[in-house]
Parts: C-alpha cells; sequence; structure tokens
C-alpha cells in the first residue's frame, strides 16, 4: 500500500464510511475537551473582571486607608483601611502558629516517623485539610468563647497547618536521599543534616506552601466569622479584641441595601483578589526558580 | 553546598581525629560537641513529634468540642435529630433532615456538572494540549480554586443569580415546569440551582487538577500502541486512559463532592436561606455549613447554639465519610498493574 504509489480503491487516503464517522466522534470529543478548558478560564476572566469593572475605581488611597464610616447611605466615602491592617494582623498571627507546627509536622513524618506511626498522622492531616471551615470556626469559638484576633489567627492556623504540612513534606520527600546518606556517611550530627542540608534544599517548597497558606488564609471567611466578626470599625489592632478583616467586611457589605456599601465590597473585592492572584502567581514562579536552583 | 549555613560552618574543621579514633576503638569518650549534637539531635526529634502531637491532639481538640457543644441537642434529640424536618429556633424545635437534603442536592448537582467538565479538563491538560498551552491553562484553572469564597459569593449574587434566574432557571421552567425539579424560579435568583453553579466553579479546578495526574500516569507506550492499531484520538482515550483509571476519576468526584458539602459562605450568599425540603431545584434551600454560617452569631437559644454543633458534628461526619470512601475505592480498586 502506498509503496508503489498506485491509488488502491480498497484503501483510500480520505476517511469514508465507519472510519468518517469514528473520525467525527473523535473529533467532536476532543473539541469539547478544548471547550471545557476553555469555559474554565472563560469563566476565572469573566470573574476577575466582574470585580475589576466594579471594584477598581474604588480604590484610591483614601478607600485604602480610611476606615468605613458609621452610616454611609448615599455617600460615597470611608474605607477599608482598618479591615486591611486587621486582616494582616490575624494572618500574621495565623501564620506565626501555623508555620513552626506545620513544618514541624512534616519534618516528623518524612524523617523520624516509621511508616506504621507516619499513617495515622498522614490521616489526620488528610482529615483537616478536608475539614469544613467552618467548623474549624465554631471549634474555637467555642474553645476560647469571647472573640479576638487571637481566635482568629488560631482558627485560621486550623486551614493553614495542613496546607503547610502536606506540600513541605511533599518537598521534604522529593530531596535526594543521597544527600541526607552522604551526610551521615561523614558523620555529620541528624541535627546538622536536617537543618543544614536538607531543609534548605526543599526549602523553595516549603516558602512557596508557606505563601499559598497565606493567601489562602487573608481570602478565609468562614473560621473568622464567629472568631472576629467585627465590622466597619474604625482601626483596632489590639490582639484580644476583635479586628475588622476584609472578608468579614466584604461580607458584611454585601448584604447591605446601601449602594455605596456594595460599591465598598466590590473594592475590597478587587483589592483581596488581585492580592490573592499574584500570590498565587509569586509562589509558582518562586518554586519554578528554586526547583531549577536546585537541580531538583 | 550550605556551607555558609550555621549548623554547619566550620564544621568539618572541628572533627577531632583522636576522639574519631576512640570511638573506633570502641571507648566513648565524648567530646563537647558530640554532645551538644546528641542533645541537639535529640531535642530536633522531640520538637518534630510535638509538631505531629499538636496536630494529632489539634483534630481530636475538635472532635471533642463540636460533640461537646452538641451535647444539649444531643440529649434533647438523640440521633433521630438526623430525620427531624422542622428547625424553627422560635419553638425550640430542631432537625437536620432539611439541611441535610440541601446540601446533598446541591452538592451532588454541583459535582455532577463539576465532573463532566472537570475531567474533560483533565484530558486535556494531560492528552490534548501541547505542553505550553498546558502550561499556561493548567495554572489558570487552578486559580479558579484559589478566588475566596466570600468574593465568588459577591459574584453570584450579583452576576451568577441573575444569570442563572433569566437564562436557566426561566427558560427551563417555562419548557419542562411539569417536572417537579423545574419548579417555579423566585424573585432574584436565589436558589439551590445557584449555589450549585458556584460549588462547580470551587469543585471543576480540584477534579480537572487530580484527574489530569491520574491520566498523566498512564504509561505513553500503551496510548501510542492503541493509535498504532488505528484507534482515533477518543477511541484511545475511552479504550486506554479511561478504563484503565476508573477508579481514579471516582476519587477525585469524591475528593471534589467532600468540598462541595463544607462550602459554607458561598453558598450561603446565594441560596436563600429557607429551611424547606422542596424538589424544585429553583426554589430557596439552606445547607448544613450555609445554616451554620448565617444563624451562629445570633443564637436565641441555648438549644439552637447546640442544634448548629449537632449540625457540625453531621457535617464532619459527611466529610469523614467521603475521606474513607476515596481510600477506600483508591484501595480496593486503584493500583492497577500495567501489563
Amino acid at each position: 500500500m502506498g509503496v508503489s504509489g498506485d491509488a488502491d480503491p480498497s484503501f483510500a487516503l480520505t476517511p469514508s464510511g465507519n472510519l468518517r464517522r469514528r473520525l467525527a466522534v473523535s473529533r467532536a470529543l476532543v473539541a469539547a475537551t478544548v471547550l471545557a478548558a476553555g469555559v474554565a478560564v472563560g469563566v476565572l476572566i469573566i470573574l476577575v473582571y466582574f470585580v475589576a469593572q466594579r471594584g477598581a475605581s474604588r480604590l484610591s488611597l483614601g478607600f485604602l486607608t480610611k476606615a468605613l464610616p458609621l452610616v454611609s447611605f448615599g455617600a460615597v466615602s470611608g474605607g477599608i483601611g482598618p479591615a486591611i491592617a486587621g486582616t494582616v494582623e490575624i494572618v500574621l498571627i495565623s501564620t506565626v502558629i501555623a508555620l513552626p507546627v506545620g513544618v514541624l509536622a512534616a519534618i516528623y513524618l518524612t524523617e523520624f516517623a516509621t511508616a506504621r506511626v507516619a499513617k495515622p498522622v498522614e490521616t489526620v492531616l488528610e482529615v483537616l485539610s478536608g475539614l469544613p471551615t467552618i467548623i474549624a470556626g465554631i471549634f474555637v469559638s467555642a474553645l476560647l468563647v469571647t472573640q479576638s484576633a487571637y481566635a482568629a489567627g488560631v482558627a485560621l492556623a486550623i486551614v493553614q497547618v495542613p496546607l503547610i504540612a502536606r506540600t513541605s513534606a511533599e518537598s521534604l520527600r522529593r530531596v535526594p536521599e543521597a544527600l541526607g546518606e552522604a551526610a551521615d556517611a561523614l558523620g555529620i550530627a541528624r541535627w546538622r543534616t536536617l537543618t543544614g542540608i536538607i531543609l534548605p534544599t526543599a526549602a523553595g517548597g516549603i516558602v512557596t506552601a508557606t505563601i499559598l497558606a497565606i493567601a489562602r488564609a487573608a481570602g478565609e471567611t468562614a473560621p473568622v466569622l464567629f472568631t472576629s466578626s467585627a465590622f466597619g470599625t474604625p482601626y483596632q489592632l489590639n490582639p484580644t479584641q476583635q479586628v475588622p478583616n476584609l472578608p468579614v467586611e466584604i461580607y458584611n457589605l454585601a448584604n447591605s441595601q446601601d449602594p455605596a456599601a456594595i460599591a465598598d465590597a466590590w473594592g475590597a473585592a478587587f483589592l483581596l483578589i488581585v492580592l490573592i492572584l499574584l500570590a498565587n502567581v509569586g509562589a509558582r514562579l518562586w518554586l519554578r526558580h528554586s526547583e531549577r536552583k536546585r537541580g531538583l | 553546598m550550605s556551607g555558609w549555613w550555621w549548623p554547619l560552618r566550620g564544621y568539618s574543621a572541628r572533627v577531632d581525629p583522636a576522639s574519631s579514633a576512640a570511638a573506633l576503638a570502641g571507648r566513648t569518650r565524648l567530646t563537647r560537641l558530640n554532645r551538644v549534637d546528641r542533645v541537639a539531635s535529640r531535642a530536633l526529634r522531640w520538637l518534630a513529634l510535638l509538631g505531629a502531637l499538636i496536630v494529632s491532639l489539634g483534630l481530636l481538640a475538635i472532635v471533642y468540642q463540636v460533640i461537646t457543644g452538641a451535647s444539649l441537642a444531643l440529649h434533647r434529640f438523640g440521633p433521630g435529630f438526623v430525620g427531624r424536618q422542622q428547625w424553627s429556633p422560635a419553638t425550640n424545635q430542631f432537625g437536620a433532615l432539611t439541611l441535610l437534603y440541601g446540601t446533598l442536592v446541591t452538592s451532588v448537582f454541583g459535582v455532577a456538572i463539576a465532573a463532566v467538565l472537570g475531567v474533560a479538563i483533565g484530558l486535556f491538560l494531560s492528552l490534548m494540549a501541547p505542553r505550553r498551552v498546558a502550561a499556561v491553562v493548567g495554572p489558570l484553572v487552578e486559580m479558579l480554586a484559589a478566588i475566596p469564597s466570600v468574593v465568588l459569593g459577591l459574584v453570584g449574587i450579583y452576576l451568577i443569580a441573575p444569570f442563572a434566574l433569566h437564562n436557566i432557571e426561566a427558560p427551563l421552567h417555562r419548557a419542562f415546569g411539569f417536572i417537579p425539579l423545574f419548579g417555579p424560579p423566585g424573585t432574584v435568583g436565589n436558589s439551590d440551582f445557584t449555589a450549585s453553579l458556584v460549588l462547580v466553579i470551587m469543585v471543576v479546578p480540584i477534579i480537572a487538577a487530580l484527574t489530569r495526574d491520574i491520566f498523566l500516569t498512564v504509561p505513553r507506550e500503551l496510548r501510542d500502541g492503541a493509535e498504532a492499531l488505528g484507534a482515533t484520538r477518543w477511541e484511545m482515550i475511552r479504550g486506554v486512559v479511561l478504563s484503565t483509571t476508573p477508579s481514579g476519576v471516582v476519587v477525585a468526584c469524591i475528593l471534589g463532592f467532600g468540598r462541595a458539602i463544607g462550602e459554607a459562605i458561598a453558598v450561603t450568599q446565594v441560596i436563600g436561606n429557607i429551611t424547606q425540603v422542596s424538589a424544585n431545584l429553583f426554589a430557596r434551600g439552606d445547607t448544613l455549613a450555609s445554616l451554620i454560617a448565617n444563624q451562629f452569631l445570633t443564637p436565641v437559644s441555648a438549644l439552637h447554639t447546640a442544634s448548629m454543633f449537632y449540625l457540625g458534628m453531621v457535617l464532619f461526619t459527611l466529610e469523614l465519610s467521603t475521606i474513607l470512601l476515596a481510600r477506600y475505592v483508591s484501595r480496593n480498586f486503584g493500583r492497577r498493574q500495567w501489563a
């Protein structure tokens, strides 16, 4: 066939009959997968555009620094300064708790635990990472009773720990075993190997996990809704008190009947979405950069 | 490589040949450095164990607190709480049935749509797209999962709900109104259906990412072999890729379902917050998580609060069962050996 170049009527080069049908089915379904990917990317673009269209014009120095007016009906004034400061504060508290706990748990899993002990700990992390965030909220509100920035930090830490621990463990596992074995062969103490060789090699993944966990915590509403529900207050940074924060602010402003308040919600949502998407892009680039540098 | 790093700085210079020789000879006189190293290594080990313990005890504390919080409702209603339909704070009557129903309807419907989209995207990213296209589209799809639920809910109120009302709910009701599922829509688009659409956006990136990774594990030789035998692209996918990874696809959908049932904020913003069991997909409703989000800060009685903790218990049990189910499926039906 085709060797002599003669046209063989029983083997046409253009599909016909059954083959044509099969190819048509195949092309249609391949096109459907492309369409599905297009829909997902399209939805992302529409979401970001919709928020940007309503929120971008709201951004100004005053909006980013001033507090919300007590009564804003009709007047476009005030801003989300206290909420930004509060979000930074509670995410800081939460990361300070979650980063060491998460990384230590990851080190335990990959470096010390036997398979029998590692399994239940991994299950715990899996359950925690699937835990509905609203349960983290009601848990902390039952545990600490009074609302405060600390309570919100603890609730967000419950969201962050499994993220940090699982990604860190993944990146610790990817450190070539030869590195640790070489250090052992040189008689280097375990803690020096860990802190001096294994952790720095895995640092790219751990930093990425932390950035993603910070971005995640900054946008979480359910854990802070019952632990720091202050809304529309002036600047308030005392961590033993409730602090206003962006997600709760958006949540409350969105339910308002006042067009000015809804405009403020869009402004805050735009700021939040831009920061979170930038953090995600940044974390990805950082991971790629550090993995290339480490030759992983 | 990390010579600047303090644990290793000047370390090799301090190794004492005499003590090494002593150690080799079986004598156990330790240098000061040896002793520091031993304490530090042990301390690090204990610290790491502490981290793992905090995580594990944390989960136990969550379970304990939620059960304790629910104790009042547990005594009052017992296990029958799950089957009680009424949720009325005014008369102190509480039951989980309507909310369980709302949770299952919105999640099942949302995951059904998300599964089709997600698996298609997984196929596109793993088998269809040129590498450069996949490297851009993949992260973009995952970005969908990064959008905070409160922002998604805000867009849900002002874009998705009106869109669903005018372009999907109303036409479907006009055309298929005789089916109870497509009953009369509300006035602003707050409904179980709208909540499902919001959940689709949250679940698609999860299913897409998980299935992509699974499809990538199918050996290239098998795929090439099928195409060399004359299979079309789709026949190759159906015959080689999908038929060898059904458990992975099911697990991805189960995990997506687990994500969907737990979502509180975005759902509470668009579902309408009414505790009723209605076959009508376009009617307002409520879910376990969204009711907690909506009423937890304004309880009318201690029993009301306890009942919400009970709802949390039900939600946690559901979540735990999805994880166990996912494990069971991947353990018993996964890990197919490549011939």
